[in-house]
């Protein structure tokens, strides 16, 4: 205790602000890891256990894991969700980049209000949306098919928006010195401006996956077969099923976060800054 | 056997005027050195002749072509920027060869022609290293293999010694020189430092504000500057100016100068009494103890204001009675600052210009 006392002692003497600063960043991940935690020792839970608090649980079991990898259609739903989801995160990374490029980087006349049009977009929230897309895709026969779930988010306005200011802060002169040495626009775009802005374009994927990964508004409607459920929609079928099985959830919750804790750890450390830059000067 | 022409070139960027009727032929071989003050059109003029800006009016020709509307791609030029533009996520090798990798030629001969302009530039050890991993000169030594590999018609340089410290520079500079005796390539370089264009160029192209004010060869804008910015702009320190009207005395010539101090004048051809501005580098003004114009050589009397002595020489500011001046003379003499001193400067050392029009009389 008096070790205790003497450090507290000599840390406020150093930084109080720290010291305050640190007590806030740990309540706050306390606050944020709990349900996680919750969430995991649940998922090793029985039925009858569910509603008692204690964090370890008294007998663990694996049943939960293995009906939902043998009885549900968990599998295939994590599937679904793993190609629409990738399928969606490249297009994004393509068609935002290459627009993203070309409002940065080429000036032509209209520019200016195509990419007021492209940031007003943001303002629109996803619940207004779904009747027009529901509309749309009814009349274009794309309920119940992965073009369905996945069209409204092949291209975004925030990753449009993204990758222009990215590309704002590409140095002309590459572009330049590039085109002299007589590269098509579009080879200098793929070969020159997009290697330099990987840390952007994997923050956007990061982005993109994730939010892909947990969308349940949209799959829920334009989905109505059981075998094209995404993860969040086949979770939440678990509770009309099975009563409020809350360990059988919390179990399809920790399979769902594995992939994207994966995604997450691939994609973060190519988020590196200092590369764009160190072509440049002397 | 490459020419380059510029006939009647004018550029405008919205209601500005960057570059104003532009008009200059450039021989095979010949090493071409834009120079003048920061905003007077030269990079405008550079990125012109690269085809990374239209031409508002007028034409570029390349060996008799017109390339007003042929793609950069096409001009078969190659051009080094002030800032490098080194491709950072590939190494030297990579760097130097991008431009050979876009005309689809065989691999093998990429490789030989990279090596050579690798071994050119000094760079065979560096090859391996990407750009970040380079110091400055070395950047622009890949820069320079960027552009000489490709083995184009046209070399275009703008301000590539711009960001190195002096010394180096110096010694880029000299590289340059030995490189285009070598490579034997037409050149156009861009700079603000007339060091650099007095040194490098064959001849030299001195802008101000989007117009050429004069081209010569070094020598020529040196001894014959055809302006009173050409004569200001070449030459450090710069050409001294004494502003004053010319008025006929019984002994000659003499300026009379704003202050009411007169400097008598020799050899002078200037009949009417216009304002002009008398103009005489500090390398030529001799030190004397004589206190009077006498025949070839004109008196200037100044009293010593700042003295920095440089080893081999001494720059001295002085306050003249029609302003200040700056002299130059031999480093073992002492001076004290105000100390009374007087110049000599031999008439053919002097250079008049029409005070109105700055234009050389
Ligand atoms: N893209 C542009 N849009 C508008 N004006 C421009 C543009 N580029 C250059 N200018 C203007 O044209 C004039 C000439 O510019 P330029 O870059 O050729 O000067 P410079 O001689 O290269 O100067 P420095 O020595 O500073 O590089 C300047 O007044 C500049 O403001
Ligand atoms: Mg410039």
């Amino acid at each position: 205790m008096n070790d205790f006392n003497a450090t507290m002692a000599r840390l406020e003497r150093a930084q109080p602000g720290k010291v305050i600063l640190w007590t806030l960043l740990f309540i706050g991940g306390v606050i944020m890891i709990t349900p996680i935690i919750f969430m995991v020792s649940t998922s090793f839970k029985t039925g009858q256990e569910v509603y008692e608090l204690s964090i370890i649980p008294q007998k663990p079991t694996l049943e939960n894991y293995i009906f939902i990898l043998q009885e549900s259609k968990f599998m295939r739903w994590m599937l679904n969700s793993l190609w629409v989801a990738t399928f969606s995160t490249a297009s994004v990374l393509f068609f935002d980049s290459l627009v993203g490029y070309t409002l940065a980087k080429f000036d032509f006349r209209g520019r200016q209000i195509v990419f007021v049009a492209i940031l007003s977009t943001l303002m629109i929230p996803t619940e207004m949306l779904i009747i027009p897309w529901y509309m749309m895709s009814r009349s274009f026969g794309w309920i119940d098919t992965y073009w369905g779930i996945a069209f409204p988010g092949l291209m975004t306005g925030f990753g449009t928006f993204l990758m222009r200011q990215f590309f704002m802060n590409l140095p002309d002169e590459l572009i330049e010195a590039a085109r002299i040495d007589g590269w098509s626009e579009f080879a200098i775009w793929s070969r020159i401006a997009m290697p330099l802005v990987i840390p952007a374009l994997s923050a956007l994927a990061i982005f993109h996956f994730l939010g892909n990964w947990t969308a349940f508004l949209w799959p829920l409607i334009v989905i109505n077969d059981l075998d094209l459920y995404t993860i969040p929609v086949g979770i939440a079928s678990f509770n009309g099923e099975f009563q409020m099985d809350w360990e059988v959830v919390m179990t399809a919750s920790c399979l769902a976060t594995l992939p994207t804790l994966l995604v997450f750890l691939v994609l973060q450390k190519f988020i590196i800054r200092g590369i764009m830059l160190a072509g440049l000067k002397g | 056997m490459t020419e380059v022409t510029l006939d009647g070139v004018n550029k405008l960027f919205g209601s500005v005027t960057a570059v104003k009727d532009f008009n200059l032929s450039i021989d095979d071989s010949e090493f071409v050195v834009f120079v003048g003050p920061s905003g007077c059109g030269k990079s405008t003029t550079l990125r012109m002749l690269a085809g990374l800006e239209d031409v508002s009016s007028g034409s570029i020709l390349i060996d008799g072509q017109i390339v007003n509307n042929v793609h950069p791609k096409d001009r078969d030029i190659a051009m080094v920027f002030q800032n490098y533009a080194l491709y950072p996520h590939m190494n030297v090798f990579d760097n130097i060869s991008f431009g050979l990798r876009a005309k689809k030629l065989p691999r093998n001969e990429i490789e030989t022609r990279t090596y050579e302009a690798a071994e050119i530039l000094g760079l065979n050890e560096l090859l391996k290293r990407r750009p970040g991993e380079l110091s400055g000169g070395q950047k622009q030594r890949v820069a320079m293999g960027r552009a000489i590999v490709r083995k184009p018609k046209v070399f275009l340089f703008d301000e590539p010694l711009s960001n190195l410290d002096a010394k180096l520079r110096h010694k880029m500079r000299a590289e340059m020189k030995l490189l285009h005796q070598r490579v034997q390539t037409t050149t156009v370089y861009v700079t603000h430092d007339q060091v650099e264009a007095m040194t490098l160029a064959d001849r030299i192209v001195i802008m101000n504000e989007g117009q050429i004010e004069q081209v010569g060869s070094p020598a020529e804008v040196y001894k014959k500057p055809s302006s009173q910015f050409v004569a200001s702009f070449i030459g450090s320190p710069a050409m001294n100016f004494a502003t004053g009207v010319i008025s006929q005395t019984n002994q000659g010539n003499s300026l009379v100068t704003e202050n009411g101090e007169d400097i008598t004048l020799v050899d002078c051809d200037i009949t009417d009494a216009r304002k002009i501005q008398l103009g005489f580098r500090p390398e030529h003004m001799l030190l004397s103890e004589k206190t009077k114009s006498s025949k070839g050589h004109v008196c200037v009397n100044a009293r010593i204001k700042v003295v920095e002595p440089m080893g081999h020489e001494t720059v001295l500011t002085c306050n003249a009675a029609f302003g200040e001046i700056v002299g130059k003379c031999e480093g073992d003499k002492q001076f004290q600052v105000g100390e009374d001193i007087h110049f000599q400067i031999r008439s053919d050392h002097l250079h008049y210009f029409d005070f109105t029009t700055g234009l050389r009389i």
